[in-house]
């Protein structure tokens, strides 16, 4: 944006913008590798519910009362300004009970929004005391399950006030020119505040992109300005901000307000932020509650680590001085409350583990490995120190941990039974080996050690959320013999009392761990425990969901066909069970996709030369999958390709024993189709059938398809259904008719039937047949069928089935049989003739025009035209295209050219004359 | 609104030291043109007493209100009468801050029983058919930064059950022992004051520690001198029961309008409120 204004300061101002910004890019811009707290946010939320009743106090009330009586003194002046800060909206006081965690998360949205208009709407004082009553609510600790979330919320309004004010005074820096020496610059960043500040004022949360474009435009602007050229303005208002923060009687709003407005201290001195940060760390040592100052903590660091991540130093204060508060939480006003609300301790210590996973992960950031050492030293001094040894764990880097893992198992033995909850801090363990590969020595006693313990938890929760994580580890670094241990104690677990139904996320996610580390599915289904861990999943949605992921695997990564019985077996049993589940309301999409997975692994079957043993597979496979229409279509190619791999086999000599064999598969077929539903799934399979027999040399089979096929074209409908919607099926009639007659023509006639029996049927059908009105389908397969005819009559034919004898040799170019061809064909141009005769109506000559010529082109190019008969239908055919001046003259010359070129072959002579009597229509 | 009168003091923060210059714009806004008969600027300085209604009694307080003394009073001609044309006009001024004879310009401070006051006021005489117009804009004189470098007088206090006064039953009180010690006991005032608390032990849990900043006035009047403490500022320094031998920062930002370093001794008291209390 700058670059494109052509001013030398302007661009000298741009180069050492960028200059600055990769000195900064090495130590004060966070990195990607840090996982930001946007994707802490709702695990914390989804994590730490309850279902107790909630309140919001968003006014003390005893305040106002105080004020009055205990300093009568009290000017009157102080008086209305403290009141002013305290309550929401004059005189009132909101205290909502009996809220429900839905009741209490819509209400803090809705303060949320009513904070932002009130920004809007310019009422600066209101928007601030929204801030301090929010805040206010973080001191209180009923409900304690809730907290983490209640934090979650509220830091949310505390970030948007930040962020407003931020924006705020920035814009107050740059409305008056005081940062860019060029107007036209500023003039246009000032255009460009403008936009943001509507953005805002309409509360439409921008679209991430352009958020982020903005933020980083921002970042651009942030590094242009010292506080030497913010002018006076911005930093009145800004120190106004602070001074009326400082003023907050209560501790836990002024901490969380000045908190969220640190980064506004940029505006005010270069060391601002880096005086400002440790006094807060200090201020956080006056909160009692140790959940409510840990929690203090985590947002201090949070905000630290935006604005000023370089600053080390008051992140590690915070850490050492939580350790020195660490004996609270084993205090005795901690207890007490814990006891008046029914809280205990095992279900009171996690509620730490977000805050401290937080601190302990912006320190571990980058740290040196001297630091992390020292870090666990010193949490390794402290008394039941599960709670800092979980947070350890879930922060620092698995490489770190998965070293020492040793080490840490045994921390994790020695803390007290009473604290913090083993199972999660084995949990957390786990996540980091799933991540780092311990030391190669360690790894068989790592998972004995682990096992132990976990295979010793009651609660069968408990255990299946570390069960699942160990899998992990146990797939990676161990054969099939430990993973079936570890599935057999998992059954042991978690089948009494049919623990599993609560833990079918669990279970499932332990399948996937498991089948993407063996692909090898020989060694898969030889793991005992295997086939009976899938008998747990007895709920038929997510049984059926796990029979799809294990297909998936297979079907990714099984290289080689397959006839291990084992497999065979197991794979038709999830097949079998992905089958049944299809029912009248499964999805096409669900359908389809199991029909996919079950299509692959038949696919994937094969029993080499045991070629009656393949046959019997698909057999039982037809029967197995009969619900599912692609299934069986993929059976029948299935089949025929086998029937084919037969023929090679036996080089097209087929013995009793195979001819036996290919008839077996052939009438597989035969009685398969029928049970489908797609009329041209039917017609083309009959076809395709028919065609894998005559192969075979199966005669009378093939007549039987091919019959079948003829009888089937009357079915056809009108419209079909593709993809959903209705198409007419004429083009596809047409093409699978095209087809079906290039196959007739090698089809030899029966014995026992007339001569072109098989045409003739046909040609019935399609004069029987209900055809569009309208449309010269008809004449153009009457035309291919004339194309068909006058193959039929050449002596030898264009192509032949190896080892069956066509028409050809049959009759040897007999007389009669000629005879008989040449009566079909001058009835089929009789019909063609009767067609064009109907179009001579006005609309449709053009249509008459566009199909005499086609059938000027199939006679010019299958007819023979010495014939006097046919030479005057073709110059009849000539004339009719051009009558009524609808011919495209361009194709009439060219048509004209070829004929000219053909004539001066040697046998094409009378082609001459022909031409001679085509004359050429000038168009006037 | 037709006409519109508004002063800009030139500084942001309005802040100014005696002998400095008080310098800024009137600005004229109206739609029209406007006929009038001479702008004026007026400095006024006043100090307002007020007797406490404890010290003297409730009629005296009423009645014998101390007249205001005057610190500064003077004003300008601006504009001869005239007419201003539409659209915005900016009469610049300069005020120069001095007083006469040995008067001093005493310090911009709102307090109960004292007030020091500074305003700029702009009024616009018109004719008999439309109301004169006026603006008032308050503006703080602080004084001079002191040149001599201020010695810090750290200060170490301890508080038992035994070393408070007003409580009558001293043997139903729990026993608790907080340590602390401020910085400094004479502060500059645009500096907070800084400070740490030790609880070193304590029976009953801790609910709130909070830290009260009281000014002392005094007024002379005709019975003599009247002495009042009222309390500026409380501020929470600890809430619930803090960790026990952890030092809690004391720090407090001084309200700059309501403190005042020539007029006032500062009197810090530091309260602990029992978990019974309140």
């Amino acid at each position: 944006m700058f670059a494109a204004s052509a001013d030398p300061a302007a661009l000298a101002a741009t180069t050492e913008n960028s200059r600055k910004k990769r000195d900064r890019d090495d130590n004060s811009i966070v990195g990607s590798d840090f996982e930001p707290w946007a994707s802490k946010r709702g695990e914390i939320l989804a994590r730490y519910t309850t279902t107790e009743k909630l309140s919001i106090n968003l006014f003390m009330g005893s305040e106002k009362g105080k004020a009055g009586t205990a300093i009568s003194a009290m000017s009157e002046k102080v008086r209305t300004r403290l009141e002013e800060l305290d309550d929401f909206e004059e005189g009132s006081q909101k205290e909502l009970l009996n809220l429900t965690q839905q009741d209490y998360v819509n209400r803090i949205e809705e303060l949320n929004q009513s904070l932002k208009d009130a920004w809007a709407s310019d009422q600066k004082v209101k928007a601030l005391k929204i801030v301090i009553q929010c805040s206010k609510l973080l001191s209180d600790t009923s409900v304690i399950q809730f907290y983490p979330s209640k934090f979650v919320l509220i830091t949310d309004i505390l970030d948007t006030f930040g962020k407003l004010v931020y924006e705020r005074i920035f814009s107050m820096c740059v409305d008056n020119h005081s940062i860019l020496p060029v107007p036209s610059a500023a003039e246009r960043k000032r255009a460009y505040l403008y936009k943001l500040e509507q953005a805002h004022s309409t509360f439409i949360p921008p679209p991430s992109a352009s958020s982020s474009g903005t933020s980083l435009e921002d970042e651009e602007m942030a590094y242009h300005f010292s506080p030497e050229n913010v002018n006076d303005t911005a930093k009145e208002t800004c120190l106004n901000w602070f001074f009326k923060i400082a003023s907050i009687r209560e501790l836990i709003p002024r901490f969380y307000v000045e908190a969220s407005i640190l980064k506004c201290n940029k505006f005010l001195s270069k060391t601002g932020i880096s005086e400002c940060l440790p006094r807060l760390t200090c201020m956080v040592r006056g909160i009692g509650d140790p959940l409510v100052s840990v929690y203090a903590r985590a947002y201090l660091c949070r905000v630290g680590m935006e604005v000023a991540p370089h600053l080390k130093e008051s992140l590690d204060k915070n850490f050492f001085d939580f350790l020195l508060t660490f004996k609270q939480i084993h205090g005795d006003t901690v207890q007490n409350q814990l006891v008046l609300q029914g809280v205990e301790l095992p279900s009171y210590l996690p509620l730490y583990s977000p805050a401290m996973d937080w601190i302990f992960q912006c320190i571990s950031y980058h740290a040196p490995e001297a630091l992390l050492t020292e870090m666990m030293e010193r949490c390794k001094k402290l008394a039941n120190n599960a709670l800092l040894l979980n947070s350890v764990m879930s922060a620092f880097r698995a490489e770190f941990i998965a070293t020492r893992s040793m080490d840490f198992i045994g921390m994790i033995k020695e803390c007290d039974e009473s604290g913090f909850p083993k199972h999660l801090l084995f949990r957390s363990l786990g996540l980091n080996l799933a991540l780092a590969n311990p030391p190669e020595s360690d790894r068989l006693q790592i998972l004995n050690e682990a096992w132990k313990v976990i295979t010793k938890l009651k609660n069968p929760q408990d255990y299946i959320n570390c069960a699942e994580v160990w899998v992990e580890y146990t797939c990676k670094h161990f054969t099939k013999r430990e993973v079936n241990t570890v599935l057999a104690d998992v059954i042991k677990h978690m089948t009494p009392d049919r623990a599993f139904e609560d833990s079918y996320p669990q279970l499932q996610s332990i399948i996937k761990k498991v089948i993407a580390h063996f692909h090898d599915f020989s060694v898969l289904f030889s793991v005992e425990k295997f086939l009976p861990f899938l008998d747990m999943f007895q709920k038929e949605s997510v049984r059926v969901e796990v029979c799809k992921c294990i297909m998936e695997v297979f079907i990714k990564h099984q290289q080689e066909p397959t006839k291990d019985p084992v497999i065979l077996n197991a794979l038709l049993h999830i097949c079998k069970t992905m089958h049944d589940s299809v029912n009248a309301l499964t999805l096409e999409d669900e359908k389809r996709m199991l029909a996919y997975l079950i299509n692959g692994f038949i696919k994937m079957v094969s029993f080499g030369r045991d070629f009656e043993q393949q046959l019997s597979f698909y057999v039982e496979a037809r029967s197995m999958f009969c619900n599912l229409e692609p299934v069986l279509v993929q059976l029948i190619h299935s089949v025929n390709r086998l029937a084919m791999e037969t023929r090679k086999v036996m080089k097209g000599n087929h013995s009793r024993k195979t001819a036996a064999f290919v008839r077996a598969c052939v009438a597989y077929c035969f009685i398969t189709i029928p049970s489908l539903v797609g009329i041209f799934t039917r017609l083309n399979l009959y076809l395709h059938s028919g065609q894998v027999a005559l192969a075979n040399q199966c005669l009378s089979q093939a007549d039987a398809f091919f019959k079948a096929a003829i009888s089937l074209v009357p079915e056809v409908p009108k419209m079909i259904n593709i993809d959903g919607k209705m198409r007419p099926s004429e083009s596809f009639l047409l093409e699978f008719l095209c087809n079906f007659f290039s196959t007739l023509l090698i089809v030899p006639d029966h014995p026992e039937h007339g001569v072109l029996f098989l045409v003739r049927e046909l040609l019935n059908v399609i004069q029987d047949y209900t055809w569009e009105d309208n449309s010269d389908e008809k004449i153009r397969i009457y035309t291919c069928v004339l194309h068909l005819l006058s193959a039929m009559s050449q002596e030898t034919y264009l192509y032949h089935v190896d080892k069956v004898d066509s028409n050809d040799s049959l009759y040897g170019g007999d007389s009669k049989f000629l005879a008989e061809n040449n009566k079909l064909c001058e009835t089929v141009m009789a019909q063609i003739l009767e067609h064009l005769k109907t179009l001579a109506k006005d609309e449709a000559l053009k249509r008459q025009s566009s199909l005499g010529l086609s059938f000027f082109n199939s006679i010019l190019a299958h007819g023979d035209l010495r014939s006097n008969r046919l030479n005057q239908l073709s110059v009849n055919l000539w004339h009719l295209a051009q009558r009524h001046g609808c011919a495209d003259t361009r194709t009439m010359v060219k048509t004209l050219e070829y004929i000219k070129k053909r004539s001066k072959h040697p046998d094409m002579g009378h082609l001459t004359e022909l031409a001679l009597r085509l004359p050429l229509q000038t168009r006037t | 609104m037709g006409t519109a009168l508004d002063i800009k003091v030139k500084r942001a923060n309005k802040v100014y030291h005696a002998g400095e210059m008080l310098s800024g714009v009137v600005v004229v806004s109206g739609k029209d043109s406007v006929q009038h008969q001479g702008v004026s600027l007026t400095v006024e300085g006043t100090v307002n007493l007020q007797l406490s209604a404890k010290s003297v009694g409730v009629f005296e307080a009423f009645y014998n209100s101390v007249k205001p003394i005057q610190i500064i009073n003077s004003t300008i001609e601006m504009v001869k009468p005239g007419k201003f044309p539409s659209g915005r006009t900016e009469i610049p001024f300069e005020f120069p801050l001095h007083v006469k004879g040995n008067r001093v310009l005493y310090e911009t401070y709102h307090g109960v029983f004292v007030n020091i006051q500074y305003t700029l006021r702009c009024d616009m005489r018109r004719s008999l058919l439309a109301k004169d117009l006026t603006k008032t804009c308050e503006f703080i004189v602080h004084s001079a930064p002191q040149k001599r470098k201020l010695t810090p007088s750290p200060v170490a206090f301890t508080v038992t059950p035994e070393t408070l006064q007003n409580v009558k039953e001293r043997a139903l009180l729990p026993k608790f022992l907080i340590r602390g010690h401020l910085n400094s006991t004479n502060c500059v005032i645009t500096q907070p004051l800084t400070g740490e608390l030790v609880v070193e032990s304590s029976e009953a849990a801790i609910k709130s520690i909070e830290l009260q900043l009281v000014r002392v006035e005094t007024c002379g009047c005709a019975e003599g001198y009247a002495r009042d403490a009222t309390e500026i500022q409380n501020i929470q320094i600890a809430d619930g029961d803090v960790c026990r031998g952890l030092s809690v920062p004391i720090y407090m930002v001084f309200p700059r309008l309501f403190t005042c370093p020539t007029l006032e001794t500062t009197n810090f008291k530091v309260g602990r409120q029992r978990g019974l209390g309140r």
